[in-house]
């Protein structure tokens, strides 16, 4: 299964929860955000910040762990939480 | 109905998967990059990892087990030859599956595949010197041989044994930056990385820029410039051997002077592409017992390459029912490559002898089919290469192969300075041969006729390999197939017109320069030339002569040596080149014409002990100014009729050169109208050198361990910087025993104290786990700039309790 699963998922569940649109952007975006973002911060701390301090560096030209979990957080959290928007749309048109 | 903003929110979902799915330039797709179970988040190895386990492969024939030590070294207990071999490929896989693939794609000619058509021109030369038509001729006979078959046919399988349980997410870190997947390995991968080991160390020819230059120099001139002897040598077998007569010596052709020697040619100015480092090379030697403080011989090698991370080497520990070798291995071979067992210790340092030839051709017509050859055209060989580029349709180009080799240059291969020659590459590395069979031997060798019947499988590149065993022999022999040549023959592009310029031979077996237990208790060598001008066969090119000198001395000059002797001797930084240039420079500076700033640095220079250590600030003055010395006598006169400055006499050259004669012609600069001195160029050098030393020192980087920034760079080099350790606190370089230099140096130290239980302590500056998210990636590089050791723990099969042991890895059938 490729990364962009969690659309998928975000979609699907947006789709069978009603909910406004804004709030379905908003779970969408804090589940995906939470769930990327604390796998990595176990990851990182597991690893004690060895790889992530590299990693930022070569793409950000920072040393900064934080800086590469909250990127991480942020790509999952807008696929999610416009996955879930679509969804919400769907629902919102069948009522 | 709400269709807009649908439409709107799902095109800007997919937009946003589509954006972060697509590589944007070279950097990954951000998406699957930083997934937590998909990128890289995946190879941040967990600093607790637990590297135990069991593995059941239907490959493996008995019973078989890894242990680690704390270090990440396995020790491979094996019943069975092939089990270990199998088990060997599986761990190189495990540990370095990355760097494998990356190295034989380079020595195929298929970088191209993975970083696109920036590397075209690379793999096109790489394809045209004939790397895998060699190695294609050295699987053949890997494959005829019982045991070479056995080895690299095991290793195969379990490197792809590995490859083969590795999902998406688990591939090192290097494939999903770059986009694409391993792989299977093959036998004939083992044979490209050792061709392109041999490239590394048996290439470095410089015919193609001898030629260009004789568009300036005459041959005579020439001689003195790239002489191929010289007086300060200290060469490896010792002055005062006596050589056998040869049976047999070539003869130069009738026309040699005319077409050959004296012939300028002005239509060649062409650049190699890839060309190794002339610095590729070594140190090792061994003591007798009875030079050593317990009797016992010590044995010492540290090789000289590229410090890479990954690092080339791996160390580990291989043990069945006919061997128990220790030492580093080359993840892509099978075997223990440099190391010692029971019985033995054995080395290598490159011989650096000149193997390749050039020759011209000349082709009916563009079509490249035939070439003219003793009064007639001969039919060539076409071979169609594909190099296969990423994003782009493939490039075909056709090598044409002649009786002397693969035409490496001609009309359509261009760069810069491309004439429109046809040249064809004659290299010993294209002749059959299986140096895999050498290191089969030398693993299970138990005393010296095991030692020298082994040696004769190794043909190219010609190695110094150092021998020392229990039994309390030491031995050296530069071993290797050379050319048999008449004076001067290969120096040049040669004619390939007829047969009368080809290699009449090659050098016989028995007058290979060797010593066996002599009475000065040491054999030893550092590159330079392997006997004197006594020698009957004629040995070209130049060679460096300051460590062979440095290490010479020292051991000449030590009694009840130890281990730690060894260790200080690794260390050595005393720089002889310096030595005999200081001499010159406090001799022929007019010091009456510095100023007050410029005196401070020449005093520096004058009260200098010599000694390049990671402190010296005289070390890197004397550098600086050596530098602008060195321009300044060559420049003028090499960059005549454009040619271009690709290479330049040795250090030993210039430095000699003045010390015998200080109105060397060289000296004036012919730009101007003036004649310069010695006192001139001296002084001018320093003058201009200053200002750089200055800056230096204002940026506190005068010290020589800062202005030399010892760096060991990932392989992918300055495109990763991050996975790169640098700014090492490390002394020593060129001409130095510690031959430290900026990224080369000695990528792997081990001395082998050959008593009964033996003592062996080893450091290389990387880690054994190619991870760079890994705490094993780089974890012995300090201990490594420190001049420091690990002493390595030589597993017996009973010690499986051990506190050593880690972690273990079973191994079963199933």
């Amino acid at each position: 299964m490729d990364w962009w699963v969690i659309a998928i998922v975000a979609f699907l569940v947006a789709a069978v929860i009603p909910q406004k649109p804004f709030l379905s952007f908003v779970a969408g975006f804090s589940s995906l955000f939470l769930l990327w973002g604390v796998l990595a911060w176990m990851k990182d701390a597991g690893n004690e910040h060895l790889l992530s301090a590299k990693v930022a560096e070569l793409l950000f030209k920072s040393p900064s762990p934080v800086l590469l979990i909250l990127v991480t957080a942020l790509i999952a959290g807008l696929v999610g939480g416009f996955a879930a928007l679509t969804a919400s749309f769907i629902r919102k048109k069948e009522a | 109905m709400r269709i807009i903003p649908l439409a709107a929110s799902a095109i800007i979902t997919l937009a946003l998967i589509y954006l972060f799915n697509t590589r944007i330039g070279p950097a990954p797709a951000f998406g699957s990059f930083l997934s937590p179970q998909h990128g890289f988040w995946q190879n941040a190895e967990p600093a607790d990892k637990d590297f135990s386990g069991e593995v059941a492969l239907p490959q493996l024939q008995g019973n078989a087990a890894v242990y680690f030590d704390e270090r990440l070294v396995p020790h491979v207990m094996a019943d069975r030859d092939e089990d270990a071999y199998f088990i060997q490929g599986y761990l190189h896989a495990k540990f370095r599956l990355w760097q494998m693939e990356f190295s034989t794609h380079a020595a195929a000619g298929r970088v191209s595949e993975i970083i696109g058509d920036k590397a075209v021109n690379f793999d096109r030369e790489q394809r045209r010197i004939g790397m895998v038509y060699a190695a294609e001729k050295m699987l053949k006979e890997m494959e005829a041989n019982e045991f070479t078959n056995m080895s690299v046919t095991a290793y195969t399988n379990g490197v792809n044994a590995y490859i083969t349980t590795l999902s998406k997410s688990e591939l090192p870190l290097e494939y999903k930056l770059l986009g694409y997947e391993p792989e299977k390995w093959s036998n004939l991968k083992t044979a490209l990385f050792i061709k392109q080991m041999t490239k590394t160390l048996a290439y470095s020819a410089d015919d193609l820029e001898m030629t260009a230059l004789k568009n300036v120099f005459d041959d005579a001139q020439m001689q003195v410039l790239f002489p191929d002897l010289q007086d300060s040598l200290s060469p490896i077998i010792p002055s005062g051997t006596v050589f056998e007569k040869p049976a047999f010596l070539p003869v130069s052709p009738a026309d040699a002077d005319s077409v050959y020697l004296l012939k300028k040619d002005s239509a060649l100015k062409m650049a190699v592409l890839d060309k190794p480092s002339k610095d590729n090379g070594s140190n090792n030697w061994a003591v007798s017992g009875s030079k050593t403080k317990s009797g016992a011989p010590i044995l010492c090698n540290d090789p000289h390459l590229d410090l890479t991370l990954p690092a080339i080497w791996f160390e580990m520990q291989m043990t069945t029912n006919t061997m128990n070798a220790y030492g580093v291995s080359f993840p892509g071979i099978p075997g223990v490559v440099i190391g010692f067992n029971d019985s033995i210790a054995f080395g290598f340092t490159n011989a650096g002898r000149d193997v390749r030839d050039f020759y011209e051709i000349r082709f009916k017509d563009e079509s490249k089919k035939e070439y003219w050859f003793n009064n007639e055209w001969k039919q060539a060989e076409q071979r169609i290469e594909e190099i296969k580029i990423k994003g782009k349709p493939s490039r075909f180009d056709t090598v044409a192969y002649t009786i002397f080799g693969p035409v490496t240059y001609d009309a359509s291969f261009k760069n810069d300075l491309t004439a429109g020659k046809a040249i064809a590459t004659r290299w010993i590395a294209h002749f059959p041969s299986n140096e895999l069979l050498m290191w089969y031997y030398m693993d299970r060798a138990k005393n010296y006729t095991d030692y020298y019947n082994a040696v004769q499988y190794f043909t190219v590149p010609s190695q110094n390999m150092v021998f020392a065993s229990k039994g309390g022999d030491i031995a050296i022999r530069q071993q290797g197939v050379f050319p048999l040549r008449w004076n001067r023959q290969g120096v040049y592009v040669m004619p390939g017109f007829d047969s009368s310029y080809l290699w009449q031979g090659t050098i016989p077996l028995s007058a290979t320069p060797a010593s066996l237990n002599p009475e000065r208790g040491f054999v030893s060598s550092a590159n330079q030339r392997p006997v004197d001008g006594t020698y009957p066969y004629y040995i070209p090119g130049g060679y460096d002569v300051y460590r062979g000198q440095e290490i010479n001395r020292r051991l000449s000059a030590m009694n009840n040596v130890t281990p730690q002797d060894m260790m200080k001797l690794h260390s050595d930084n005393f720089n002889g080149f310096a030595d005999v240039v200081v001499k010159l420079m406090r001799k022929y500076t007019r010091t009456v014409m510095l100023t007050a700033n410029e005196k401070k640095y020449f005093d520096m220079v004058m009260n200098w002990n010599l000694v390049s250590d990671a402190d010296s600030k005289a070390a890197t003055a004397f550098q600086i100014w050596y530098e602008h010395l060195e321009m300044n006598v060559w420049k003028d006169e090499f960059t005549q009729k454009d040619t271009l400055m690709h290479i330049v006499p040795d250090d030993y050259t210039l430095a000699d050169a003045i010390t015998k004669d200080s109105s060397f012609r060289y000296i004036d600069n012919i730009n101007t109208p003036k004649v310069e001195t010695v006192f001139d160029v001296f002084t001018a050098s320093l003058k201009e050198a200053v200002p750089e030393m200055q800056k230096a020192e204002q940026a506190n980087k005068l010290n020589w361990a800062a202005y030399k920034n010892t760096t060991v760079y990932h392989i992918l080099r300055t495109s990763v910087m991050p996975f790169a350790r640098t700014g090492l606190m490390i002394g020593g370089g060129k001409h130095i025993v510690n031959a430290a230099q900026h990224s080369h140096g000695p990528s792997w130290r081990m001395i082998v104290h050959l008593t009964n239980e033996t003592e062996a302590y080893v450091v290389y500056p990387g880690g054994q786990n190619g991870n760079p998210g890994s705490k094993y990636y780089d974890s012995f590089v300090d201990q490594w700039a420190k001049g420091e050791y690990y002493k390595a723990w030589v597993m017996k099969r009973n010690e499986t309790e051990s506190p050593n042991v880690k972690w273990k890895i079973q191994f079963k059938k199933g």
